[in-house]
């Protein structure tokens, strides 16, 4: 098989680019490894995020916010292509702080977010009479929140959903059970190979393939130092709609279930739910609404993130073999947009989007 | 609709379905002793408010979500009745919120 640009993996990361490179009439083939994969992308929470996103990369920072102005656009778009709504909602969202500390530290992280954006990030730091008068429900630990009215959340399931079938709608090309064990240059591009499977000839090749980046990335000269970090969810039974905002570990879907989450385990690959930080997850949750003490909690699972040690995503152009794009990250969701919009062009014209330079795999040897 | 294959050697008790009284067998499950007296809504959904019955009743698919003595998202195919027992139908997604008033 051959190709103008072959994208190992179908996750967030490769679905939106994958969709954006057909969007931009580009011949593409989209190449998966199966359900063996780890799959972060089926275990989102499904926050598009800006608040906190990039305290210490100004790059990072705009990236998001750029990818959540252009995610009301894009999820009319994919809804209109496709039948599938996303479920996008930007009413803005809430963290809320149970101690005087917590609301400190907050206020003093999100005041550096702001200086550095030149006041292009916006928020407010509500006292708990104002994070009542947002969210009437909030316990009588909930001393304050932040307030960000950039932020919003979507549907991750259906976002995915969409994107896979925007892509072959549009008339793209996927092998869904494909592993790819080796790239190599050839004269025009590349050649991905896999067992049992025909090679994929590309002009150029995006490696999107989450934990499996690591491996992938050296083939093509980039050291991508990417490690497995574990988060746990919870969902509760439907309940009529409480819930507008999204909070950074609470939200209400549009189906009406809660989900809870928000933890952050180094624990290797394992992905199995554990009591302990099941039980920290909901005692926050109950902490922020009592009332939720009343919901079952009826599904549960793990996924892993595949994070770089300073916890923002890669974006790299082997050097070495130009043509070869390595992309990786854990905010697939929030950066669906940008990433279908903004970088799938880019990258068709043989380049990354210049906002994204200081995110390269180089940093990590400076 | 179905037929109680134990015939007439049931003990009989007493439910109360949406005001109504109904004699059922002892010893069978909620959604078990509606669907016996042709009752098939047990349940409106919470996005399109459509009726649904007891489908899997064997606690897998949640379509018999019921109000069974107050509480409410209570799966009928799971819940053995009981003489006296209050049933109704769950009508939507529950509420749960009860705010707090600041002191």
């Amino acid at each position: 098989m051959r190709a103008e640009v072959a994208i190992i993996g179908g996750g967030m990361f490769g679905a939106a680019l994958a969709y954006g490179l057909r969007r931009d009439g580009r011949d593409v083939v989209l190449v998966d490894q199966g359900d063996v994969a780890h799959r972060a992308a089926r275990g989102n929470f499904g926050l598009v995020w800006v608040q906190s996103k990039g305290v210490n990369s100004p790059a990072y920072a705009a990236w998001t916010r750029r990818s959540a102005d252009l995610w009301a656009d894009f999820a009319a778009e994919l809804t209109d292509l496709t039948g599938i709504d996303p479920h996008h909602h930007r009413p803005g969202g809430l963290e809320p702080c149970l101690t005087e500390h917590e609301f400190e530290t907050r206020k003093t992280m999100l005041e550096t977010l702001r200086g550095h954006s030149n006041g292009a990030f916006e928020f407010e730091m509500l006292d708990a009479r104002a994070a009542r008068d947002l969210i009437p429900g909030f316990g009588q630990e909930v001393i304050g929140a932040s307030y960000s009215p950039q932020d919003g959340h979507a549907g991750p399931l259906n976002l995915l959903r969409a994107l896979h079938a925007g892509y072959r709608k549009l008339g793209g090309q996927a092998i869904t059970d494909a592993q790819v064990d080796s790239i190599t240059p050839t004269a025009d591009g590349f050649m991905l190979s896999s067992r049992g499977h025909d090679p994929v000839n590309a002009e150029r090749i995006i490696i999107a393939a989450g934990l499996g980046n690591k491996k992938l990335a050296a083939m093509v000269g980039i050291d991508a130092p990417i490690e497995p970090l574990k988060g746990q969810i919870m969902v509760t039974e439907k309940v009529s709609p409480f819930l507008t905002y999204p909070l950074s570990g609470v939200r209400q879907t549009a189906e009406g279930g809660v989900l809870l989450g928000g933890s952050h385990e180094d624990v290797g690959f394992q992905d199995d739910s554990s009591a302990p930080v099941m039980a920290a997850i909901a005692d926050r949750a109950r902490r922020v609404f009592p009332f939720l003490a009343n919901a079952r909690i009826v599904r549960s699972w793990a996924a892993i993130r595949p994070m770089a040690p300073d916890g923002l995503p890669i974006y790299d152009q082997s050097a070495t073999l130009p043509g070869a794009f390595v992309v990786s990250g854990h905010s697939g969701v929030t950066l669906a947009a940008v990433h279908a919009t903004v970088m799938a062009p880019a990258i068709a014209a043989g380049h990354l989007p210049p906002d994204v330079a200081p995110l390269n795999a180089g940093r990590f040897h400076e | 609709m179905f037929t109680d294959v134990a015939g007439e050697e049931r003990q009989m008790i007493t439910i109360r379905f949406d005001g109504r009284e109904l004699s059922v067998p002892a010893g069978i499950s909620v959604a078990a002793a509606l669907l016996g007296c042709d009752i098939t809504t047990m349940r409106t959904t919470p996005q399109s408010g459509a009726a649904r019955a007891a489908y899997c009743m064997m606690g897998i698919c949640f379509d018999c979500l019921m109000v069974i003595d107050g509480e409410a998202n209570q799966q009928a195919c799971m819940v053995e009745v009981r003489d006296g027992m209050t049933v109704a139908p769950q009508q939507g997604a529950p509420e749960i919120m009860v705010t707090e008033v600041p002191s």
